[in-house]
């Protein structure tokens, strides 16, 4: 294929213009050290048709399965609302909105974003968005540095292993130390070791394994030890559990992918990005705000860029400079189209039917719950088989059962992790309760 | 001149009306969810941590909300409505056959957690597309883990810091050239390195001479963009590559201006080690308003090992797998990166070959080259070297004979149906307008869009009052800034205290 509109005859004309004869003379002032001097090894054009089929095929070589599988990225009802809406060609196709004029569209569709991140966190201020749940921890570990002058962490094992093992590429390059705080009977203990103090204590809500953790535990640790807490939430259950806001967190992060974006392989998502009037100056990434144009009228534009890479250069309160902004955009829609009841009844329909699972799922021989702890969407599971194996056999049965829970468990050792949203039919949760009972028995 | 709109330009936008919020729009009791009944019993639940009431979310019909975002999408300027020449940003066309490669189902619906066996489509995604960047750029390996250009600057800086620290020291600064995009520096102090600048000569380029004083036992590496940020291809490279692994330095290559040499020069043959790629850029997928993009960094072969994982892997039985490189830097994304943004890029790629990819190095440069030569009397190339895939124009004599300033004439541009050029940047132009119109643009725009730069200029010259005037056909005027950023009112609701 071909997306250049040239003619021969407009090459021809345009070198001419420019006193050249050949394609090749552009770039005559090249060393010849390192002009190319073959074709590049790659596989030869195709045709739009062929093309398609090529791409569908591949496509055709993942699984459809029924999905149990959480960790971050969920399996929700996604209303085509809201990817017609945001896949209008001037939602996907514009840049970042550095000229208002031209971009109230974007900007105002952030600008609900903010306010709608701002209501479900129950915190002032939230950005337009970073890359995912996992560097949107990273940047709060930089803010919380930045901010107490202070380079030690202390994070909760709850905290999603992915998420940790982002901050641990961060920590082990600056030369910080995370301390690691255990999960006792599924929840966080907050061990208190004075040193070194911490910038940030970062706690999961609920945590990796599903439990709903004591905000005040953690809020009394911070407090203690006079550090930043953050709060790694999941969105779709702040209709049914206290805002990081309200529960006294300093900052709210997380993946926002059940908000408006597909599982899509984990990416895009969206970093959650939320914070008190105190941090405003400090945040990472864009922020919308509103103002008047030259008349008078409403007008929305990028604000307090001074933060910013491009102004501040290397001390800006971060890199990021391109984001996520239209998985932002479809949060917004998917937001809206929810409103307060919807996100209320999505989250207390996903955690009926993951207690109504849950209870099925325990009286299998040998299954039982990690802990006692109270749970909400997602539980760890003890099966008497290597998860791995048991994902694998129910794969062939046409479900992806969950996360094998990762070896740095000691806490849960052979525990399988399954998320269950208000999409999953009650025959599709008796037929996964069926198969698995069908693969431990066979071993 | 063309008149913006039809075949040749660009098209003003129709709307106009300011739009209220849904905050304004909402309604209690209105809803546009449904949702099946709860269909097994309820448990009678008392968590710990409940909501005691609702977010204060809006509360709109699905009615509103299309009529909300479709008169939001009409407010807004899109390469899919016209020429967008915004320099260091490659703004080409975004076929549609890769968006709807990304939209199939088997691709969109796929949960990161599957495992490989049910997951080899997504593998074989991320495995060719990274034998084709790997040839494109001349490097060994590569991971689409970083979600953007900046988190791919911090992972390969990150690698520069694992690489010397295995070498026994992880050495202090960075040498970034004094024209660098804003991301190099933050990137740098965001991997614990200090950015060392290092000054263009008289001809845009690297200095040599300083760039030798500046190298010692205590640089990590220089990061460097080429074509630059001024658009010129830097001559001097192998010998600048050269002076740093002289000292036992690394070269990164950010690869925001990649599309300038696809085909035609490859960074590891420039001498460059760590390379990131802009797939929003040169790959062509959309960039969604700001993102999401994807920044995936090669390596050359002993900068492998630290690459963060896990990598697909052809295993004995040739299916493909995860695999941890030995001495990773460990993850640098909760996932494998912005996997449809990769899906988008490699049916970008495959749609091309070998032939197409230089065929866009070549008509971008044309364009860029054939439309600088156009503007010439009215805005001075910043330098004499013949640019590459953009050029940094200056407005500075405009500016001094007429008031106009870089500014005004990007914002009546925008008046005439045209998205407006970088403005300001790189740093050392003064009143500098970058302008890349790329390869997907007809010489008949590129006719038009000159006419209107000339245009501009002439009328500053003829009534040099007016030039503050612009925009006034846009759905606002220029915005207060100052207020904005005063009083800031972030959400709705500080707009209500
Ligand atoms: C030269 C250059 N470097 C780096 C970047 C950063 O890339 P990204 O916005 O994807 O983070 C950009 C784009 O904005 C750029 O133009």
């Amino acid at each position: 294929m071909d997306f250049t509109p040239h003619t021969p005859a407009d090459v021809e004309r345009l070198l001419a213009s420019l006193g050249l004869e050949d394609p090749a003379d552009l770039f005559a002032h090249l060393p010849p050290g390192v002009r190319l001097q073959r074709d590049l090894d790659v596989p030869a054009p195709m045709a739009e048709a062929t093309l398609m089929d090529a791409l569908a095929s591949l496509a055709a070589r993942n699984a459809d399965l029924v999905c149990f599988a959480g960790g971050g990225i969920y399996d929700h009802h996604l209303p085509p609302v809201v990817r017609a809406l945001t896949l209008r060609p001037e939602f996907v196709t514009s840049y970042t909105p550095y000229q208002s004029e031209v971009s109230q569209g974007v900007l105002q569709a952030l600008f609900e974003y903010q306010s709608m991140v701002a209501a479900i966190t129950g915190l002032p201020v939230a950005n337009a968005s970073l890359y995912d749940g996992a560097t949107a921890a990273l940047e709060a570990v930089n803010l919380a540095v930045a901010a107490t002058r202070r380079r030690a962490l202390w994070v909760s094992r709850g905290l999603s292993p992915r998420t940790r093992e982002v901050v641990a590429t961060f920590a082990r390059a600056r030369d910080f130390t995370v301390v690691e705080h255990p999960l006792v009977d599924g929840r966080t203990v907050w061990e208190r070791s004075a040193e070194p103090a911490p910038a940030l204590v970062l706690v999961a809500q609920p945590n990796y394994l599903g439990y709903i953790e004591d905000y005040a535990a953690a809020r009394a640790a911070a407090a203690d030890a006079g550090a930043l807490l953050a709060a790694a939430v999941d969105p779709m259950l702040l209709g049914v559990l206290r805002s990081p806001g309200s529960a006294g967190c300093d900052l709210a992060l997380g993946e926002g992918q059940p908000l408006g974006s597909p599982p899509a392989f984990g990416g895009p998502g969206l970093g959650l990005f939320a914070g008190t009037a105190a941090l405003l100056h400090r945040m990472p990434g864009r922020l919308v705000g509103r103002t008047v144009d030259g008349e008078g009228r409403v007008a929305y534009t990028l604000t307090l860029r001074a933060r910013e890479q491009d102004i501040r250069r290397e001390k800006a309160s971060s890199n990021i400079c391109t984001n996520q902004s239209l998985n932002a955009v479809a949060a917004a829609v998917h937001l809206a189209w929810l409103g307060p009841g919807g996100l209320a009844e999505v989250g207390r329909q996903s955690v009926q039917k993951a207690h109504y699972l849950a209870a099925r799922l325990c009286r299998l021989p040998g299954a039982r719950l990690a802990a006692a702890a109270p749970f909400a969407r997602e539980f760890c599971l003890h099966l008497p088989a290597d998860p791995a194996t048991v994902v694998a056999a129910m794969a062939e049965r046409g479900y992806l059962a969950g996360i094998p829970v990762p070896d740095d468990y000691p806490e849960v050792p052979g525990g399988l992790l399954v998320a269950v949203t208000e999409r999953r039919t009650r025959a599709e949760l008796d037929g996964y309760v069926a198969a698995l009972e069908e693969v431990l028995r066979h071993g | 001149m063309a008149e913006p709109g039809g075949r040749a330009a660009s098209s003003p936008l129709v709307g106009g009306a300011t739009e209220p919020t849904l905050a304004a729009l909402s309604v209690p009791g209105r809803r546009a969810w449904s949702m099946p009944e709860l269909d097994v019993p309820p448990t009678p639940l008392d968590l710990p941590e409940a909501n005691g009431e609702a977010p204060p979310l809006p509360e709109v019909s699905e009615r509103d909300l299309v009529a909300h975002f479709t008169r939001l999408a009409q407010r807004n300027f899109a390469v899919d409505l016209g020429a967008y020449p915004l320099g260091s940003c490659t703004m080409k066309y975004n076929p549609k056959v890769c968006d709807w490669a990304a939209e199939l189902p088997g691709f969109r619906d796929l949960h990161p957690a599957t495992p490989a066996a049910q997951s080899q489509g997504a593998l074989a995604v991320l495995f060719e597309a990274e034998r084709v960047l790997c040839e494109i750029t001349g490097m060994a390996r590569a991971t689409f883990q970083p979600p953007a250009g900046a988190s791919g600057e911090l992972t390969g800086l990150l690698i520069m810091r694992a690489f010397h620290r295995a070498e026994g020291n992880p050495r202090s600064k960075v040498i970034i050239p004094d024209s660098a995009h804003g991301t190099n520096p933050a990137s740098v102090s965001l991997a614990g390195y200090q950015a060392v600048p290092v000054p263009s000569n008289h001809r845009g380029m690297v200095d040599l001479d300083s760039l030798r004083r500046l190298v010692d036992a205590d640089v990590a590496g220089l990061m460097l963009t080429n074509p630059n940020t001024l658009g010129l291809f830097e001559e001097e490279i192998e010998s600048i590559a050269a002076v740093l692994h002289a000292a036992g330095a690394l070269v990164y290559y950010d690869g925001a201006n990649l599309n300038a040499v696809l085909g035609i020069a490859r960074p590891g043959d420039m001498g460059f080690d760590i390379v990131h790629s802009n797939l929003h850029k040169t790959f062509a997928t959309p960039h969604g308003g700001g993102g999401p993009g994807a920044g995936p960094v090669a390596v050359v072969e002993h900068l492998a090992p630290y690459l963060p994982g896990p990598l697909p892997a052809r295993r004995p039985d040739g299916t493909l797998g995860w695999e941890m490189p030995p001495a990773s830097i460990g993850r640098v994304h909760g996932s494998h990166g912005n996997f449809l943004v990769v899906v988008r890029a490699l049916t970008y790629m495959l749609a091309l070959g070998g032939p197409g990819l230089r065929r866009v190095a070549e008509r971008s440069v044309l364009n860029a080259r054939y439309l600088q030569s156009l503007i010439t009397a009215e805005y001075d190339p910043a330098f004499p070297a013949p640019c590459m895939h953009e050029f940094v124009a200056s407005a500075a004599r405009l500016k001094r004979e007429t008031g106009t300033r870089a500014l005004d004439v990007a914002k009546a541009l925008l008046d005439l149906g045209f998205h407006a050029p970088t403005m300001y940047f790189p740093l050392i132009v003064e009143e500098a307008l970058m302008v890349e119109p790329t390869e997907t643009e007809s010489p008949e725009t590129l006719e038009a869009l000159a006419a209107a730069l000339l245009a501009v200029a002439g009328r500053a010259r003829q009534d040099p009052g007016t030039a503050h005037d612009h925009p006034r056909r846009t759905p606002v005027s220029r915005p207060d800034e100052a207020r904005a950023a005063r009083k800031p009112v972030l959400t709705w609701f500080m707009e209500e205290a």
